[in-house]
């Protein structure tokens, strides 16, 4: 599905480069989100602007690259389109993660 | 990849695959949205049909041959029902699951990661009935868009 990186200092930000997360990309993004994160930064900023939806797989498969990641790093999300936020907010996965409004919010709140 | 069109836009067969299934959603939400529902409410729409269309290709089609599943739309004015066909295995006992909401208030790596499926359909939807008849199992979703505001 493709994940492009940037790491500035301690901040890495990944970005997905396909309109959707489902049960259709589930598991490959979870593969994908591995092997991306393997250099370990101490945030991990995932910009979900291009995601015009998910579904409970998409979210399982984002809760599931945030327990793969070492303890200390945290998972901050950004740029969620209201139908995607929606996901989060009534599965109460907003308490679990930082919801950005943009890539600039989340990186501006480091 | 491009699903089938029946009678018209808003009544849809589709492939019981992960991938046909994600476009058979996808084009209907778009239909909804072209036929005058507004953006958030199709947004909660497209969220319940696509955890009731990943149940059927999850699970009412696991382990016999997949078929198809048949999607009909019905918009009025402040109504929404959409049926939704399979002739996979029936729900267990017959009934729709029940839907408790996984807590997320635990460890990190004890999150959940699914279990949200039948939760999100009963918060988005006003009512859901579900039949099972000749081997054919119907589901119902209905949506009240006055009740929801």
């Amino acid at each position: 599905m493709g994940l492009s990186s940037t790491t500035t200092g301690d901040t890495q930000v990944i970005a997905v480069n396909c309109d959707r997360i489902d049960a259709a990309m589930a598991i490959q993004f979870k593969e994908d989100m591995r092997r991306v994160t393997e250099a370990k930064a101490k945030r991990v900023i995932l910009d979900l602007s291009v995601f015009e939806f998910i579904d409970s797989s998409g979210l399982g498969a984002i809760v599931a690259s945030m327990k793969q990641l070492d303890d200390g790093c945290r998972l901050d999300l950004a740029g969620l389109h209201p139908v995607v936020e929606k996901v989060f907010r009534l599965t109460r996965m907003d308490t679990v993660f930082k919801l950005f409004a943009s890539l600039e919010d989340a990186v501006a709140a480091d | 990849m491009t699903p089938t069109q029946k009678a018209d836009c808003m009544d849809l067969t589709f492939s019981a695959t992960e991938v046909q299934a994600s476009s058979g959603i996808a084009y209907l939400s778009a239909c909804l949205a072209e036929q005058g529902l507004q953006a958030d409410r199709v947004g909660d729409v497209r969220i319940a049909l696509a955890e009731a269309v990943n149940n059927i290709v999850e699970h009412a089609y696991s382990g016999v041959d997949a078929a198809d599943i048949q999607v009909n739309c019905r918009l009025r004015k402040n109504t929404l029902d959409i049926e939704i066909i399979d002739t996979g295995q029936p729900m267990p006992g017959t009934k729709i699951p029940e839907a408790k909401a996984a807590s997320v208030e635990t460890a990190r790596q004890d999150l959940p990661e699914g279990g949200f499926g039948w939760f999100l359909i009963r918060q988005l939807t006003s009512d859901v009935v579900y039949e099972r008849e000749a081997g054919v199992n119907r589901l119902v979703l209905s949506f009240d868009f006055a009740e929801m505001s």
